[in-house]
Parts: structure tokens; sequence; C-alpha cells
């Protein structure tokens, strides 16, 4: 970690270009821009890129521009939203926690957002309009948030207590889930279940819209707080002496992070594994300086989740695999491979 | 831990309040319910069953079955518990925290969905098949515990597993929203409307699993001593291992096949078994055996009055009972390193 400090007691970041952080972004856009191609072009019907494009333009057959406008369009961006999010989420816990297995799931945040978001698909969607549906969802990600926090806290939150405790509430959170499920009507329940195995299945410029908000929100706030996020990472006592508000910048980030995680919860469901991997690669390309791993690690989010999304619908087709399926499948082996490096930390 | 020795006295007695107990709650899980047995008709459906009692008909064909899957499932997922704790020498270990219990129903959903398989006989052997790779899964997790990875990492490699398998059923289940319902009852885990037949088929290798434990059970003893201690008494501890790993797939892959997963029973009851027995596994598996049947009894009786006349899987109360129990173990677990 590069982080000085200089007399008046400001952190200083390495200033200028830092050609290693221009070259993943370069990188990363070139590969979402090939994933967007490739999302557009391909599916059940693949339509060759030039149709594609005049398609999404709006010229071509009528069943084209359809496909293409309506399903294929939403759901590239969808993905992008939902990935960047978490991948905020698991870059500001993995920071804020001092813990690389940090991550919106695994400490109980997304099954919060998950009893949330079932409530109101099973008591209100039917009376109340669907931009509320993040709102409910992110209320239920503060409530387990906070009640995770709480339950590890005994001089302060240590890592592993957290992620321990947060295991035990994930459980209770999803028999609570089960248990709205059970109950619910036929209807309601199957679409609450889809919603919940992690998938932008059927997204629609209307989830697209209800989403972008939040994360433009939360994005915005990120930004104003990148600086205290550098500030996290030295550790408690050098930050106090250097004059930072610790404990109130903590709580504003981790209030970023259940909020991104909550609305990215409401519109794609439990993506698992997100949070914890893009961060993780982000920091391997550009190190740990807030100011260059967030758009990174955005980037990144954005990219896997494209990925993971256009394999899982395209490589069984005509069936569309839920992209939550396949980032657990990657997720969950990185996790123990990443359990097994800091085993002695 | 602290070594607690009992006089056999104490044991028996204990053990035997245990089985008053037992007996008690199966009583309870009989009579009550959103109909109330009364005794004489509870005790006519066993001496004189008369088909044209309703009560009687309700003990024989729907009390009664589920008392004994309570009865048989509540000890087998518990002793299951039990081996796996004093295998891996790890508190929190138990089927549905290193993901045994969701590997076999992830098989078992796997099989319905995709295969189209219905016949009982067959799904009990693709959960004990599931159970048997999930086993494996976490033998090799709890074996990098060995150069370092300390219990409660082991347990949060469980729990990536355990994600890793329920978004897998869950996006086995997405494809198949007939009969959705059904198979979300099972899945949270449930022995209400279990077929008897079923119980019959998976009871002998429950039986197997049990006789097996108390068998064993000496040897986990040895085993408890530490693992250099116990190679160093003769003990060929990788054969105790792989011998325990195979009762906990009978054990578990049988309960699962039966009710689901139901979770975390595996882990409160071994340490309330403990707390009564102590550390001799040759009463503590007893224990674990009663005392299991007799939560899952009282679990299931609960569960039917919570939303009466609807009733609550017993899954998710066994889970609502358990996640505390867990953070109470784990934190105290964080406090003793």
């Amino acid at each position: 970690m590069k982080l000085g400090t200089q007399g008046r007691g400001r952190v200083i970041v390495p200033q200028g270009i830092h050609l290693p952080t221009m070259r993943a972004i370069a990188a990363l856009l070139a590969a979402w821009l090939l994933l967007a191609i490739g999302s557009l072009v391909f599916g059940e019907q693949t339509i060759a890129f030039p149709r594609a494009w005049r398609s999404l333009l709006g010229r071509g057959a009528s069943d084209e521009i359809f496909i293409v406008q309506s399903l294929r369009a939403p759901r590239l961006l969808m993905a992008f939203l939902v990935g960047s999010s978490l991948a905020l989420s698991g870059a500001i816990l993995q920071a804020v926690i001092k813990n690389p297995l940090a991550a919106p799931d695994v400490i109980g945040i997304s099954g919060g957002a998950s009893v949330g978001a079932v409530a109101f698909i099973t008591y209100l969607s039917s009376h109340v309009s669907i931009h509320w549906m993040p709102v409910a969802s992110m209320i239920g990600a503060v409530a387990a948030a906070g009640l995770v926090y709480w339950l590890a806290w005994k001089d302060g939150a240590q890592p592993l207590r957290l992620v321990l405790v947060g295991i035990g509430i994930g459980s209770l959170l999803s028999a609570l889930t089960s248990f709205m499920l059970v109950f619910s009507p036929s209807y309601s329940a199957s679409s609450s279940y889809i919603w919940l195995t992690g998938t932008i299945y059927g997204s629609t410029w209307v989830e697209v819209t209800v989403l972008l908000p939040w994360v433009l929100l939360f994005g915005v706030l990120l930004y104003g707080f990148k600086g205290a996020m550098n500030v996290q990472l030295l550790g408690d006592e050098l930050a106090i002496g250097l004059g930072s508000r610790v404990q109130r910048n903590r709580m504003v980030l981790i209030l970023i992070s259940v909020g991104l995680a909550g609305a990215a919860v409401s519109m794609g469901g439990v993506i698992g594994f997100v949070g914890l991997i893009a961060p993780h690669i982000a920091r391997k390309l550009v190190g740990p300086v807030a100011h260059r791993l967030l758009p990174v690690a955005a980037l990144t989010g954005g990219v896997v989740v494209a990925f993971a999304d256009l394999v899982a619908r395209t490589i069984f087709l005509p069936l569309d695999i839920p992209v939550g399926v396949f980032t657990s499948g990657i997720g969950a082996p990185f996790f123990i491979y990443l359990l097994y490096r800091t085993r002695k930390q | 831990m602290e070594a607690r020795q009992k006089n056999a006295a104490a044991q028996v007695l204990g053990l035997a309040i245990g089985v008053v107990l037992l007996a008690a709650s199966a009583a309870a899980s009989i009579r009550f319910g959103f109909q109330t047995i009364s005794w004489s008709d509870m005790m006519g459906a066993f001496t004189h069953y008369r088909e044209d009692s309703m009560e009687q008909v309700i003990v024989r064909t729907a009390r009664l079955p589920r008392a004994l899957i309570a009865i048989s499932v509540g000890a087998s997922l518990a002793l299951a518990g039990a081996l796996m704790q004093a295998v891996t020498r790890n508190p929190l270990a138990s089927p549905s925290v290193l993901g045994i219990n969701q590997g076999a129903s992830f098989a078992i959903v796997l099989a319905i969905t995709v295969f189209g398989w219905s016949n009982g006989q067959m799904l009990v052997w693709v959960s004990f098949g599931g159970a048997f790779i999930a086993a494996a899964a976490a033998y090799v997790l709890g074996s990098l515990g060995r150069d370092g990875l300390s219990p409660l990492r082991v347990i949060l490699g469980g729990s990536a597993i355990v994600a890793l398998y329920s978004s897998a059923t869950q996006g086995l289940l997405v494809r198949n929203e007939n009969g959705l319902q059904d198979v979300m009852f099972w899945l949270a885990g449930s022995i209400a409307a279990r077929d008897l037949q079923l119980l019959a088929m998976v009871i002998p290798y429950m039986i197997i699993g049990w006789a097996a434990a108390m068998i064993l059970s000496p040897q986990l003893n040895i085993l408890a001593l530490g693992e250099e201690l116990a190679r160093g008494l003769g003990q060929r501890v990788g054969l105790i291992r792989l011998v325990a790993g195979f009762i906990v797939v009978l054990l578990a892959g049988g309960s699962v096949a039966v009710a689901g997963p139901i979770g975390l029973i595996g882990i409160i009851v071994p340490h309330i078994a403990r707390y009564l027995a102590g550390q001799d596994h040759r009463w503590l598996l007893p224990y674990c055996a009663v005392y299991g049947a007799v939560l899952l009894l009282l679990a299931d009786v609960l569960a039917r009055f919570i939303i009466m006349p609807e009733e609550v899987p017993v899954g998710i109360m066994t889970s609502v009972i358990g996640a505390p129990f867990f953070i109470y173990i784990a934190r105290r677990e964080l406090r003793n390193r």
C-alpha cells in the first residue's frame, strides 16, 4: 500500500495518470463492448451483428427489433448495473472490515435484502409500484446488517466473528424466506422463487429504470467518500491521529455498501459471490487505493455478470440457466481458496 | 472442553429421563394438532382399531407415521452431527452446516426434475449418492484443516458449499414451476403427510447407521484425545474417519430422503447431550439419539400451532431455534481461541 501522510495531516495518494489503472479500464471497456455485441447477437435466435445493430436502432424486421430492443438490450444493461453494484458493495466491505472474505452475501446483507424483496412480492406487489421494491429490499438489508453487526460487536467487530454471525443470521433469514414462499399463493411464490435464484431473466426497461437511479445515487455518494475509504485502510489509530472521523465514515461507507447491495438484490436476486470475486480481481489489477479500485471493481463486476449471464443463457440452449448458479459455481471454490490462502491471519 | 466423568447410575438415569420425555413428546405429537385426539381414541387406535372412528383413522394414517418419522429422523440427524463433531473435532460441524443435507436434496431434485425419476427406492439411493459426494467435499475441506485451516474457517468453507448447492437446486427448480409448491414444502424440511412406506425404505439403513455409530463410539473417545495421540495408541485414524463418514452419509442421506433437509438439529443436540452426558461417546451417542428425537417431535408439535390451521415446515422451526444457538457457539469458540 503506497499511502503516505504529509505534515498537515492530509492523506496523500499518488496523483497523475496511473498507467495500470488506465490499461485495466481500457481492457475492461473493450471486454464489455465485446460482451455487449455477443449478448445482442447470441441467444435462442442468432441475429448477425449488422442486423442486430440495425434492430437496436429500430430499423429491421419487427421480431428482431423486439428481441434486441426489448429482451437483450435491457438484460445486458441490467447485468452490468447489478454486477457493478455488487462489486462496489463488496469492495467497500472488504476495505472497511479489513477482511478479504467480506462480501454482501457472506455477511447476511443479501439474505436480509431477499427477505425484504420476497415480502414485497408476496404482500405488496399487487397494489404498490415496483419502484418501491428496492426500498423494501434495502430496509431488509439494513436490518440484517445492523443485526449482524450488533451481534458480532464486542470491543469492535472482529472480521471472523462478523462472518460467522453472518452465516447464522443467514440461515435464519433463509428460513424466513422459505416461510413466506411456502405460505404465499402459488403465482407469487413462483415469481419470488425465480427472482431468488439470482437471475436477470426477463429484465425489461422498467427494471433498468428502477435500479439506475439508486446505483447513480450511491455511486456519487461513494465518489464523495473515496478519500474516507482510503483512510479506513490505514487502521484506526493512525486514522484517528490524522483527525479523521473514522467511526462515522465507516458507518456511512457501510450504509452505502448495504444500499448498493440491497438495490442490486431487489432487481437481480442473489447473484452469489460477485461481490466477493470482482473486488479481488480489481485489487490484483490496480491495488487497494480507492479512487483506482472503485471504478475498476465496478467495471469488473459488470463484465463478470454480463459474461456469466451470456454463458448461462446460451450454453445449454434452449435452457436459460439462472446466472446465479453460474457465479456460485465459480465463486464457491474461489471463496474456499481464499479461506485457505488467508489461513495464517 | 473439560472432561466430565459421571458414574454409570447417573448416566442411566439421564437416559431414562430422556426416554420418558421421548414417550411424552411422542404422545403429544399423536394427540395434539388441528384435531385433538382423546386418550381413549389414541389407545383405541392400537388396541381395537375401528375404521369408522375419524380420530382413530387420523392416529393411524397421519399422526403415528409422523411421530415415527420425527423420531427416526431426529435421532439420525443428531447422531450424524455428533459423529461429524467428533471426527472433525469441530464444535460447529453438522450435516446442514457442511452441506451434506443440501447435497442430498440437490441430488433428489436433480433426479426428479431432469431425469423424471419418481420411484421412492431409487430416490433413496440418489439421496445417499448426493450425501456421499457432499461428504467427500466436506472431507477435502476438513483435510485442508489439518495443515492450518482452523475449525471456524472450515465452517466458512462449508457455507460456501451450501450456497453453491442451494443456488444449483434453485436453478433446477426455476425450470419447473409446476409442483413448485410441493417441492418447496419438502425443501424447507417437512415431516407432514409423509408416507410410512418411505420410512420403511430407509429405516434399515438408519438402524445400520445407529448400530455402527455405537460400535464406533470407543474409537471416537480415543480420537477425541487428538490425532497424534490416537495414532500413538495404534488407532487407524484414517479408517475411523472413513467409517464415520459412511455412517454420516447413511444417516443424513436417509433423513433427507424422508423429510427433506431439516437444518441445525445436528448442531444443537450434540451440545445439549454433551452438557448432560459428558464427553464419553459410549454415553453421548445414545443421549444424542434420544434427545434428537425429542427435539424434532416437539418442534413438529409447535409447528402445527404457530399459524393454525396451516402448518409451518418443521425445518423452518429448527432453523429458527438453531440459528441463535449456532451464533452462541460460534462466539464461544472465538472467545476460547
